[in-house]
């Protein structure tokens, strides 16, 4: 790479217009979403709280290098963690980036993965509520997506019927450490719900499922447990693939977030080789892995790869597909992508503009 | 010398004479092999509690799949793939004519709980490849199988090894009971760099945890697809937590780990430490450049459908022709007739994969080749 | 190349750092325990204002489980992605060939010798004799 100085003001360029398709919501406290909690649950939460499968009730297992994994200039003058503030976000990012529209993933306490169900689904809703009092209907340019308590898919499949005919919600969002690999049978009633409301599924990078971030147990530093997301959604396709969930619900799309994209063309070539031996021990499938993936599936683009030569991404974009990518900022967390610089390689415009904006409004439908 | 060698461009056997073959599985035809090996006590379990009659085939492999053995590899009668000298030489050895060939032999020896037991097994394994293959085929090689969950059995083992020059590896499996730099390993990686052998990392699970971070696929299928993963964060463990660094003259092969994941693994991987560095001062260059001098890889499988271009991306990539070493597999079923290799390759580019990149990673096997061309 | 007087050398204090904006360029003046250097201010990656960033030690180690702390204060990272720079030199830590911000000449100057001189840009900065001044050369 070479080097690169930034330091002149930054250059007159057309005017910007984004798409991100991941932005994270933050709450200043969990008062926050009491309106939207019956007393009970208000009680619960803020006498039991988080409840997960791991060793900490609510810090991350393995700490960030920076505080809230958040850019160390995204905090709000008035208060309140990286997110929580509107005026913020937009002065830091929705305005100056010029996104048009800006996709919701709260994630803050893996609500999808809460131990006691009962206390996931009434937290999901709430949050949901959340999203379109305190986001949406504020923000025109934001959309929400309709987060569920995974593990429970009867709880889920009625939030899905719950949130589905109202536009301020845009996708399902599952994240992928699930009990079980997300494709087994018994999350099929999400799809089948998802599927039948056209929503997509988007799969974020999160979850807490108790089970070790390798299959070789579990790492010790924060550069492997990084690195590890990748690997967990290489896990979640291969699963949703060889359970057959695309022949079952052949209208179903999935984008997955935040896995970076390096991997893509190399395990989807590993999933046709070994399939190709194997396919007799899964009869159900009657297409390629690579075809599913091809066809069903979709990638945020942030953390953006950086290859040591610009030939080098503009090759992987060609096998992943330019339709397949749909760019995020993941503002405000610490490994932003800028739209300006975010990729290492010169672009047309119309791959910019496909990139930036096509791809996203032809998957969501929007603009 | 072979002589009259056909182009590189036609799948003939000869074209692979002279190679170096960096993965072979022989396989136990049972555990009344290894009887002679066990000192009384130990014979009497296996007779007391029926071991032998316990099947120790692995989850990781199972025996009948079709990637388990290629359909022309399959034995006479009801022998395991795997467990005849005579068929790996008819079809390979004989065949493609190795100067030497590595023994990777994947048993339940290894991952079986106990301790003592796993590390009887494993040495009473060693014994048996010693005597059954090395001792009856000069050209073949082999790993030292050691039980890596307990580190002062596996140190002694692989000492116990130090002074037979045919064993020239240390086997480990990819998915162990902890993630492979753990400092409680190190002792296995201190004896395996003062000895000059390098770590032989292979596919394959103990199946201590789910297999992916996101719980038990259902088929076997995911399970193998999840092996590439899984070298992926291995290889991040190695590096974060400063193997390399401590143990200079350490290097490690991944074998039948896929090759393809290795390009998005560096982006990734050098990108990320970037940013974290601080956490782990100790890993002072990037990944990258970490693996170009420590990490080797055996070309079976190639995971994609054009390998000509996937290795020649490889070597792109990873700024590197150093890397890859030639492998069969055998007799996992990777691929067909006799292509073990992509036509296409430079001869310069052939003979480094085909022998030059493993007498330059295997110490052992270099002083053998040494040997040999001068008493040739 | 000019000289420019940004700041007082009262108006950054140890620890802190002050953004300027010079022929065109942004640039952050940091106090390095009574030292100052002057780095371009936009991170090489992907843009974002080093100026926003923590000002922290060098770590070093020669081995797993060690951890050798020096230069406290003489690095900053970057607020995004956490590239370290060396205040001193611009240069990253990972990367000093190749990844590095522009590194200005800086002078702290009395404000007396200030008032004499001919060749400097001072447009937007009153000198007074009894002050000292951080001067760069841009």
């Amino acid at each position: 790479m070479s080097t690169l100085e930034l330091d002149r003001g930054r250059p007159a360029e057309a005017k910007l217009r984004v798409i991100d398709c991941d932005i994270h919501p933050a709450m200043n406290a969990w008062t926050e979403v009491h309106p939207y909690l019956a007393k009970k649950w208000i009680e619960h939460l803020t006498v039991y709280g988080s409840h997960l499968r791991h060793a900490f009730s609510e810090a991350l297992t393995h700490p960030r290098m920076s505080p809230d994994a958040a850019r160390v200039d995204a905090y709000p003058d008035e208060g309140g963690p990286p997110g929580s503030s509107l005026t913020l976000m937009r002065s830091q990012h929705l305005d100056p980036n010029g996104v048009a529209f800006g996709m919701l993933i709260p994630l803050r306490w893996n609500p999808g993965s809460q131990r006691n169900l009962d206390f996931g689904v009434a937290l999901t809703q709430a949050m949901n509520t959340w999203q379109v009092e305190r986001w949406v209907k504020n923000e025109p340019r934001l959309r929400a997506s309709i987060l569920i308590a995974q593990e429970d898919t009867v709880g889920s499949v009625a939030e899905i019927e719950a949130r589905a005919s109202d536009r301020n919600f845009t996708q399902v969002l599952v994240l992928p450490r699930t009990d079980e690999p997300l494709g087994r049978r018994r999350y099929w009633p999400i799809f089948e719900a998802a599927a039948r409301n056209n929503l997509p599924i988007a799969v974020h990078v999160g979850g807490t499922n108790g089970h070790p971030s390798t299959g070789g147990g579990m790492p010790s530093y924060y550069m492997e447990e990084h690195h590890a997301v990748a690997q967990t959604m290489q896990s979640v396709l291969s699963s949703l693939v060889f359970e057959g969930v695309f022949e079952r619900f052949p209208t179903l799309r999935v984008v997955i977030m935040e896995g970076g994209l390096g991997w893509i063309p190399s395990f989807s070539a590993r999933m046709d080789k070994h399939w190709s031996r194997l396919r007799s021990e899964v009869p159900h499938l009657k297409r390629s892995p690579s075809e599913y993936v091809r066809e069903r599936v979709w990638f945020t683009t942030q953390p953006m790869e950086e290859p040591g030569r610009a030939s080098q991404l503009i090759d992987l974009f060609d096998r992943i597909g330019w339709d397949r990518l749909l760019f995020s900022t993941d503002y405000p967390h610490w490994d932003f992508d800028d739209p300006r610089y975010a990729f290492k390689a010169p672009l047309s415009e119309a791959q910019r503009t496909q990139l930036l904006y096509g791809n996203a409004q032809a998957f969501y439908g929007i603009g | 010398m072979v002589a009259g060698r056909p182009s590189a461009d036609i799948d003939h056997p000869a074209t692979y004479a002279s190679a170096v073959d960096c993965d072979l599985h022989p396989a136990l035809p049972g555990m009344h092999v290894l009887l002679p090996y066990l000192d009384d006590y130990w014979r009497e379990m296996v007779s007391v509690r029926a071991l032998d009659r316990l099947n120790l085939s692995l989850t990781s492999y199972p025996q009948n799949a079709p990637l388990s053995c290629r359909p022309d590899w399959k034995p006479d009668g009801a022998a395991k793939p795997g467990a005849s000298l005579e068929a790996m030489q008819r079809h390979v050895l004989d065949r493609y004519q190795p100067r030497f060939g590595i023994l990777n032999c994947l048993y339940g020896a290894q991952v079986m709980h106990s301790e003592d037991m796993a590390g009887v097994f494993c040495r009473a394994t060693n014994d048996w490849i010693r005597d059954e293959w090395l001792g009856r085929d000069p050209r073949l090689r082999a790993s030292i199988v050691i039980p890596a969950h307990n580190t002062e059995l596996a140190v002694a083992e692989i000492e116990r090894r130090a002074d037979d020059p045919r064993f020239v590896q240390v086997l480990m499996l990819v998915s162990g009971e902890v993630t492979l730099g753990r400092r409680q390993l190190w002792p296995i990686y201190q004896a395996a760099e003062r000895l000059g052998l390098p770590i032989g990392v292979h596919a394959g699970s103990a199946y201590r945890y789910a297999p992916t971070a996101v719980g038990w696929p259902s088929y076997f299928v995911e399970d193998y697809v999840a092996q590439s993963s899984a070298f992926e964060n291995q290889l991040q463990s190695l590096i974060s937590e400063g193997v390399f660094a401590k143990f200079p003259g350490l290097k490690l092969v991944a074998i039948e780990s896929g090759l393809t994941w290795l390009s998005g693994f560096i982006w990734r991987a050098d990108k990320t430490w970037k940013g974290v560095r601080a956490e782990v001062p100790w890993v002072t260059r990037a990944p990258s450049e970490i693996i170009r001098d420590h990490v080797r890889f055996t070309v079976q499988p190639i995971d994609a459908p054009d390998e000509l271009a996937a290795i020649m991306r490889l070597i792109e990539h990873l700024e590197s022709d150093e890397l890859f070493l030639f492998s069969t597999d055998y007799p996992h079923w990777q691929f067909d007739g006799d292509r073990a290799l992509p036509s296409g390759l430079s001869e310069a580019l052939r003979q480094k994969i085909l022998y030059g990149n493993a007498l330059a990673t295997y110490p052992r096997l270099a002083k053998a080749f040494g040997a040999t061309e001068v008493n040739a | 190349m000019a000289r420019h007087v940004v700041a007082t050398v009262d108006d950054i204090a140890p620890g802190q750092r002050k953004l300027v904006h010079v022929q065109g360029r942004y640039i952050g003046i940091f106090n390095v325990g009574g030292e100052f250097f002057a780095i371009a201010d936009r991170c090489p990656h992907e843009g974002a204002s080093l100026c926003k960033g923590r000002v922290v030690g060098l770590v070093e180690s020669s081995e797993a489980g060690s951890y050798q702390f020096s230069r406290p204060g003489e690095m900053v990272r970057c607020p995004w992605h956490g590239w370290e720079f060396d205040l001193r030199t611009g240069k990253s830590f990972c990367d000093p060939h190749r990844t590095k911000v522009r590194s200005f000449d800086l002078k702290v100057e009395e404000g007396a010798a200030l008032a004499e001189e001919t060749l400097l840009q001072a447009e937007t900065f009153p000198v007074s004799i009894e002050r000292r001044y951080v001067v760069i050369e841009v």
